[in-house]
Formats: C-alpha cells, structure tokens, sequence
C-alpha cells in the first residue's frame, strides 16, 4: 500500500508526499497511487511507462528535434534550439513540463525542475492520459508502430551520421534540406503506410530495384518514328500507361521522389524513406492534438482530484496542480491582446468534462442532440470510446454541444480576402449551433488545413519534367515566397525540372502555375 | 517496489544538442561572419571575449514549407467570447500588416527578418581567429582563461588523499591517544608477556590465579580502550591546502597609434581594429590587468577614448612622430616602466610628412622601444599597392626608416597588410613559445 515518507511528520499519514521535494522513492510512490486511479477507476489501458527525469537543457534540445530526443542531427534543430533557448533564459517562455513519445514502452521525460505536486500532475497526464490515449486511438494503432519506432528513430540516426561521414555533411544537409521542405506532404493520408519491419523494407528494396529497372528501361527506349496521329493517340496510350506504372496521381512526394527519382543514390532514397517515415509518424498527433491534450488533461485532472478526496496529497499539492493546470487552460477571448488561436487544450478538456456532463447530467436539449449518450451515466465508457474512434475534426463535428457553443461564446466569422470585412456567420443561438460547430470541425480537418498537392506527371522519356497539381479550395493558394523556394528543392531531389499548378477544386481552371523553368523561359523568350 | 518505471537522465552527457549547434553554426557561417564583423566594429577592445548576441538575416536559414497563403481566398474561422455579435454583422478587417484573425504563416519565426541568438565566447573567438589565420597551437592559448597557479594555504579537514599531510595528521593523532589515555602497544605486550609467564606456571598459587584472573580483566579493557579510542581517527587527518592564485599578476598598458588622417578609410580602420584587438587578446590572456590608450594623430597626436579613436575622422598632413612624442609622454606621466608592462601597436597607411620618417626610427629607437615589451607595426595597403610594393625593401620614407630600426631590435616587428590574414605573422614573435615570459 501507500506509505508515507518514513520520517513523516505530517498529520495524514497516507500523504505521498509533502513539500515541493521530489526523490526516486516517493516518484515511484506516487506513481503506485496514480496507476491505481488510472487503472481500477477510468479504467484507462496503457503500454507500460518509463519515466525518464531530464535537465533543462535535454528538454529544451528535445523540443528543438520535433519533440523527439532520439532525432538524427540537422542544423535546424540547432537553430530551433538557439531561439529555444534565448527565449527560454529571457523569461518569455516556460518549458513543457514533459514530454512523451508514442512508443511501447511509453516514455514521458519530466523535467528534474518540476515540484513533486507537478511530477504527479505530469506522471497523469502524460504516463497515463497520452499513453492511453496512444494505445487506444485508431489513428495512432493504423498508422504508427509503437514497438518497433524507438529501433527505427536509432536506426535512422544511426544511418543519417554514416551518410555524414561518407559523403560528407553537406551532401546530406541538402537532402535532409529538401525533404524536410515537403515534409508535410511525405505522409500518406488515405492509404496504410508501408510496414517498417526489416523483412519487409528489404522485400520492398527489392520490389523498388526491380520496379526501377522497369522505369529505366522505359527511360532509355527511344521513340519509333511514327505519323503524327499515331504518336498522338499514341502519346495519351502512353501517359495513361506511364501513369499507371508510376502509380499516379500520388500525394505523397516523398515517397514518389525516393522511389522514382531519376537520379538520386541509394543512400538519398533511404534518407526520403527517413524523413518520409518521421513525418507520418507524428501525423496522427497533428490531427489529433484537441483530443490527445483534452484526454491527458481530463485524465490528470481526475486523478489528481481522486487522490486529494483519498488523503493522499495535501491541498496545498492541490492547488499547486490547479494552477498549473488552469495556466495550461487558460483561453483569452479573440479580442484580448493575449489570444493566439484557440487552445486544444482548454477545447480538449472542456469538451470531456462536457462529455462526462452530458452522461450524467443531461438536460432536454442534449437529450435532443446526444439520444445515446444523454443520462446513459456510463461517462467513462463513453469517453474511452470516443478517444478511439476519432480524430480532432470528427471529433467535433460529432460530440460539440450547444451548452459548449453558448459557455465559450463561440461564434463564426467568414473571412473572404476579397472583402473589407468580416462576416459573422453564426453565433451561439439555436440557428448557430451546426454551423459554428461544421466551421470548428473544418479548421481541424487536414483536407482544408493541408494544400492538397499531388504528383500528376512525369513524363520520363521526354523532358523529364515532373508536374504537380495543388487542387485548390477556396481560392486559398500558397505562401508564394516558400513555395519557389520549395520547388527548387524539389528539383533537387528530381534532378530536373518542376512545375506546379494551382487548379480550382470546383470548376477545375487554373488559377496559377510555377515552374523552375520560368527562369530560363524568359531568358529564352528574349 | 516499482522504481524501475524510473530512469535518471540528468548525468547523460551534455551536449547532445551541440552536433545541431555545430551544424547550425556551419550552416549560417556566412551570415554569422557578416554580423560578426559589424559587431567587430562596434564593440570595445575590451569586450571582444565575452560571448555575443547576433542576430543574422533569416533568409538562409530559413525552412521552407508549402503552405496557405495568408492573404487570399475564403475561410470560416471560429473564435471564442462573442460578446455583442449577432448573426450577419459585417467586421471592418484591422489594417494590413495587423495582428489579423489567424496565426497563420509565422509559427516558425518565419516571415521575421531577423534571427537573433547568442553566440558562446568559443564560437566567437573560433570565427574571430579564423580570417587571421592562426596556427592551431596559439588559437588553443588565446582560448584558454587566464592560468592559475596553486598556493600553499594552511591546512584542511578534507582533501585528496594525494594532499593528505602526514606529519600533521600524527601529531593530531598522537595528542588525541595521550589525551584520551589509549594504551599504546608496549603496556599490552607487557600485559601479555605477565599474563604468558603466570599461564607458564603448571601448578599455580591461588593468589597467583586470582592475579591471572584481573590481568585478563585488565587486558581486555586495554583492548576495549585500544578499540574505542581509534590509532587515527578522521579527526586527525589533515591536508595540505591551495588555493588559486591567478598568475599574471602584473599590469600592462597597451598602447594603439593610428593615423586618422583623409586617407585611412573605414576597410583601413577595419582591419587595424583586428590587429589591435589580436594583441589585446593576447595581453588579455598574460596579465591580469591591462589598460588601452588610444592615440590618434593627424599632423598633431591626442589621447582620445576608443569611440573617437574608431570613429572620428580629422582632416589634416600626416606626422607620424607626434603620435610617439605623445606616447612617451603618457608613459611618463602615468605607467611608470617598473610596474607596468608597455605593449604599442602602430597603424598606419605609411603615409607621413616628408623628413619625419627619420625623426619617427630615432624616436623609436631611442626612447620608445627600450620602455616597450613589444613594438608592431602594420602598414595597411590596398592590393594595388601591395603589388607595388611585393618587395619588403622597396617603400615609402617611414616604411624604409622602420626598417632600420627592425633591423636592430628583436622586440620591434612590422608588416604590410592587405587582408586579415597577413595580421598575424607581425605577432609571431609575441606568440613564440620561448618568449612565453615575456
């Protein structure tokens, strides 16, 4: 059972813990009680936790790597780590309290800075909140191998300091150069990503080494000279079969460049394969962030909580934890200086006490809009099975409430860039309430928040050109400065030439096109 | 217990993040020089060392992504604390360049001009040294922190056992057993040698057991005694203690002479800058405590502060030996030779009043460098010039005059510079390791 510290002077002998000191034994004490919460009360299903305590400095080199303390060596992360760390020493910014990483074990780093009443504050949150949450959510099981990514991260450093000492840091800064530029558009969205299991990426080697004899072969075969019908009719027959064998279209860049690039070596395809398997290992996490905090948040709350009505932490550990927990909460409206989007973390919780609300309190109108959950009291139930069967957008789109819309103020504002103005939408009333909620739901949904680009061509006998299409929704294009510069590194990877065009989703015109080419176009046209 | 969910991570090594550093600093080396060189300028000699707040053009370092354009199309944004909105109101957008509704864009510091960060002392000097093209050997010396010596200080409690004193401990020890009354070895083997001869005797006395019985007593409560009371116990030891004493412990004056008449441009003053803050670097590094004068001269020399020095420019000809007399006069007035260590670095264009030259090698060789450690002189070229001048014979009046007086002295150097790294070699000698003492 629980115990004390052995000199304990306290009043309550069942306190874990007393004071702001943290050691090993009472860590582990306190986590004992946690798990005890988490496991016989929510009922949570969790991958086994190691908890791993970390200076200031780890922490901050861990958030400068993507959040990943095992990351291979870039020079953007130095960078990320110096404004880190600038901003961090002039006080403008705190550090996390943890971080966690999505892997079987489950390893949280807490920060040795951390009062023991915060260590318990993290160790439910993170060691058990993100962890069930990690273990249970669809996205994470489809798309991402906890037991195996700790071997791949190793292997992928690993491989990134060989290529390093073989061909040289700069060879490989401008690969990783470009591949971190499409990065966002390396991950497959719609399709299972290939298995990371040793048999089967040298199996698929084989498969590419084979499948890339076939493209070459086509590379190289010269045209037979044929009337000009023929080669035209001849010309789509052969767009249409090239299309097929390169399987397109393809939305993920990454893997088309490393499997198709003309001239790219080994050692580059397997550093796409790198960047391309890191970038869909964290995509679940960025369509899941309202749910994933609102989980860890929830949970760590009602543990928390659990343990102070059991006498196991006092209530000035209490109210240390609720200051931290209600900063991490705070939400400024939009027309406070402060504001700075919404935060998925105040939206997260909310949206789970809201839930457990609507199970036990219900009134008619949830009855109205939640038949099932209302009244069916089974909060924990209900809460578990939405934390695995959805992601932010649909998230929302299924469990906001009209009682959530009124308590946050929520309103709607249709912004067109054409206009002066602003037009509210929908506010937090009866005709409101579906809009508000469709128009939160769309903000989280990767198909609006993510260009859409896919690769449409590449005609390997011709010039080689690749094509990329950005199917366009309303009327939002691209940054334009990054975008040349994004193709340019495109080029780089495909070793020649890249255009792109913006086409309207709805009526199918081009609305813009960007080639590396235009350059010497114009010198051309002179 | 469950103590292996835990994992203690503090001790691992440090600066896992100092390959991205390394790699970082690699990779922005361009624009971090750029800014290295303006923050060259408009730092004191002074400060040089101390570790450096850049900040760098982001273009370069910047990570391109493809992302939505902030300013065009149609979106449906949702906010939270609607207070008197009501369905259809209409919003006059805040001007452009404003805060705006989203956040869109910049939340990778992209899209700010600036990059800034501190760069440490090490990378700092690494980057100074290496437009001056030293050799490695003497970048490791200027690197180091001012050297320590260890001085005998008293005795400690703690210590290395390498330190510990013995004489010392035992004195401690043997007046702890004389006081506490322990017995010594001697008065147990006389006990021993008794208790031996009566256990010799086959038919003892009764009264002879009876003494056999209390001399057992009273060698075991000897043993007690040796027991408790230790042979040496922690409160003798002592060690020998030293403290840290900084060893340049004297003083020098360095002393920077420079021509700001029309012809030193800003490239000229640019790089007698590296050339003075090289030497001061080095005295940085050999006495505790240096003082600069800064001396200007145009056809008249003043003692100015280092901004005037720097940054004022004065019309007027060009007459080398006041700057000289006016040292020499500072180094009487104030820096007595006997406590002060006299450093001088000259600049120059080479340019000087006809008939001066001649004055300036007899004011050297008299008067200036017999009070100086070192004396270096750079005369600064524009590549032209150089070429004109390749042979180290062929120049100007003062060029030829200082030659002379070159010639003479072992603590004199001079060279013609064009770029940063021709500074160097006028300090080789300084830099020598047998002038170590210097």
């Amino acid at each position: 059972m629980a115990q004390a510290k052995d000199d304990s002077t306290n009043d309550n002998p069942d306190l874990l813990f007393d004071g702001a000191d943290w050691s090993f034994k009472i860590l582990s004490e306190t986590y004992d009680a946690i798990e005890r919460v988490a496991l016989d009360d929510l009922g949570l299903n969790v991958y086994p936790n190691q908890v791993e305590i970390i200076s200031t400095e780890q922490m901050l080199d861990a958030y400068s790597s993507f959040g990943m303390p095992l990351m291979y060596r870039h020079w953007s992360f130095g960078k990320h780590f110096a404004r880190e760390e600038k901003s961090y020493r002039q006080g403008h910014s705190g550090l996390a309290y943890e971080i966690v990483i999505n892997s079987n074990p489950c390893i949280s780093y807490n920060l040795e800075d951390n009062t023991m009443p915060l260590q318990a504050l993290v160790m439910a949150h993170a060691a058990f909140g993100h962890n069930h949450f990690f273990k249970n959510n669809y996205l994470f099981r489809q798309w991402t191998d906890a037991d195996g990514v700790l071997d791949y991260f190793q292997y992928a450093k690993k491989f990134i300091s060989g290529a390093e000492e073989r061909h040289g840091l700069e060879a490989v800064e401008a690969v990783l150069d470009a591949a971190h530029a499409i990065m966002d558009q390396g991950v497959f969205r719609y399709r299972r990503a290939p298995e990371l299991t040793t048999e089967q990426r040298q199996a698929r080697k084989r498969e590419i080494e084979e499948y890339r004899e076939r493209t070459f072969n086509d590379l190289w075969r010269t045209l037979p000279d044929k009337k000009n019908a023929e080669v035209a009719t001849e010309a789509e027959k052969e767009k249409a079969e090239r299309r097929k064998q390169l399987r397109l279209p393809e939305e993920n860049l990454l893997f088309f460049l490393e499997n198709n690039s003309p001239i790219l070596e080994g050692w580059q395809r397997e550093i796409l394969a790198i960047v391309r398997n890191v970038a869909q290992y964290f995509y679940p996490q960025r369509q899941t962030k309202i749910m994933n905090e609102g989980c860890a948040t929830f949970t760590h709350h009602y543990i928390t909580n659990a343990l102070y009505d059991r006498g196991q932490i006092s209530e000035g550990a209490l109210l240390e934890i609720l200051h931290s927990h209600s900063n991490v909460l705070f939400q400024p409206d939009f027309d406070d200086p402060r504001f700075n989007g919404l935060n998925p973390y105040a939206i997260g919780f909310a949206m789970m006490g809201d839930i457990r609300r609507i199970c036990t309190e219900p009134t008619e109108e949830d009855h109205e809009w939640f038949p099932d959950l209302a009244g069916s009291e089974d909060w924990r139930g209900a809460l578990k099975y939405a934390w695995a069967n959805y992601r932010d957008e649909s998230f929302i789109r299924q469990y906001l409430s009209p009682y959530l819309i009124r308590k946050l103020k929520l309103f709607n504002l249709t912004d067109n860039a054409d206009d002066s103005h602003y037009t509210v939408g929908a506010i937090h009333d009866e005709q409101g309430y579906r809009k508000v909620r469709e128009a939160l739901a769309n903000n989280y949904d990767p198909a609006h928040t993510d260009a859409d680009i896919q690769v449409v061509d590449a005609d390997l006998r011709g010039d080689r050109q690749l094509l990329l299409e950005h199917s366009v929704r309303n009327g939002i294009g691209l940054a334009e400065d990054s975008r040349a510069r994004v193709l340019k590194h495109i080029r780089y990877l495909w070793g020649y030439e890249v255009t792109l065009s913006g086409i309207d989703h709805d009526n199918g015109k081009q609305l813009y096109r960007t080639s590396t080419i235009e350059a010497e176009d114009t010198e051309a046209a002179e | 217990m469950a103590m292996h969910h835990f994992i203690d991570r503090r001790q691992n090594p440090g600066d896992r993040s100092l390959g991205n550093r390394q790699r970082f600093i690699r990779r922005a080396r361009a624009q971090i020089k750029k800014a290295l060189d303006q923050s060259l300028r408009d730092r004191k000699l002074g400060d040089i060392t101390n570790g450096e707040d850049l900040s760098i053009p982001t273009k370069g370092i910047s990570e391109p992504r493809l992302r939505h354009s902030a300013n065009e199309g149609r979106r449906g944004r949702v906010l939270p604390g609607n207070k008197e909105f009501v369905t259809g109101d209409h919003i006059k957008k805040p001007p452009k360049g404003g805060e705006g509704a989203g956040k869109e864009g910049s939340e990778d510091g992209e899209g700010e001009d600036e990059f800034r960060f501190t760069l440490s002392r090490e990378e700092f000097l690494e980057l100074f040294f290496e437009d001056l093209e030293l050799p490695d050997l003497i970048k490791t010396d200027l690197r180091e922190s001012p050297t320590v010596t260890y001085r005998r200080a008293g005795f400690a409690r703690d210590g290395t056992p390498s330190n510990l004193d013995v004489m010392r401990t035992m004195r401690n020890s043997l007046g702890r057993r004389i006081a506490l009354n322990r017995p010594d070895k001697k008065a147990v083997a006389e006990l021993e040698a008794r208790i031996t001869a009566l256990e010799d005797v086959t038919e003892p006395e009764l009264e002879d057991r009876g003494l056999l019985d209390a001399l057992y007593d009273e060698l075991a409560e000897l043993r007690r005694r040796q027991k408790i009371v230790g042979y040496i116990d922690p409160v003798d030891v002592r060690y020998r203690q030293r403290e840290p004493v900084p060893k340049p412990n004297t003083k020098a004056v360095m002393f920077c002479l420079m021509d700001v008449s029309g012809s030193m441009g800003e490239r000229e003053k640019d790089l007698a800058k590296r050339f003075f803050v090289l030497l001061h670097l080095f005295l940085k590094r050999r006495y505790e405590h240096i003082d600069v004068v800064f001396i200007r001269h145009t056809h008249e020399a003043q003692e100015v502060d280092e901004e005037t020095f720097f940054y004022s420019r004065q019309s007027g000809g060009t007459v080398v030996s006041t700057a000289l007399t006016k040292m020499m006069e500072v180094v009487n007035d104030r820096y007595p030779t006997d406590t002060w260590n006299i450093y001088a670095a000259q600049a120059s264009d080479g340019e000087n009043f006809s008939g001066d030259s001649q004055t300036c090698s007899a004011l050297l060789a008299e008067q200036v460098i017999p009070v100086c450690q070192y004396y270096a002189y750079v005369e600064i070229l524009d590549e032209r010039e150089f070429e004109l001048f390749g042979n180290p014979e062929a120049g100007a009046a003062l060029w030829r005059s200082y030659r002379e007086v070159a010639s003479e002295r072992e603590n004199f150097a001079m060279k013609r510079v064009t770029k940063p790294a021709d500074i160097y070699p006028v300090f080789r000698e300084l830099f020598l390791p047998q002038n170590a003492g210097a």
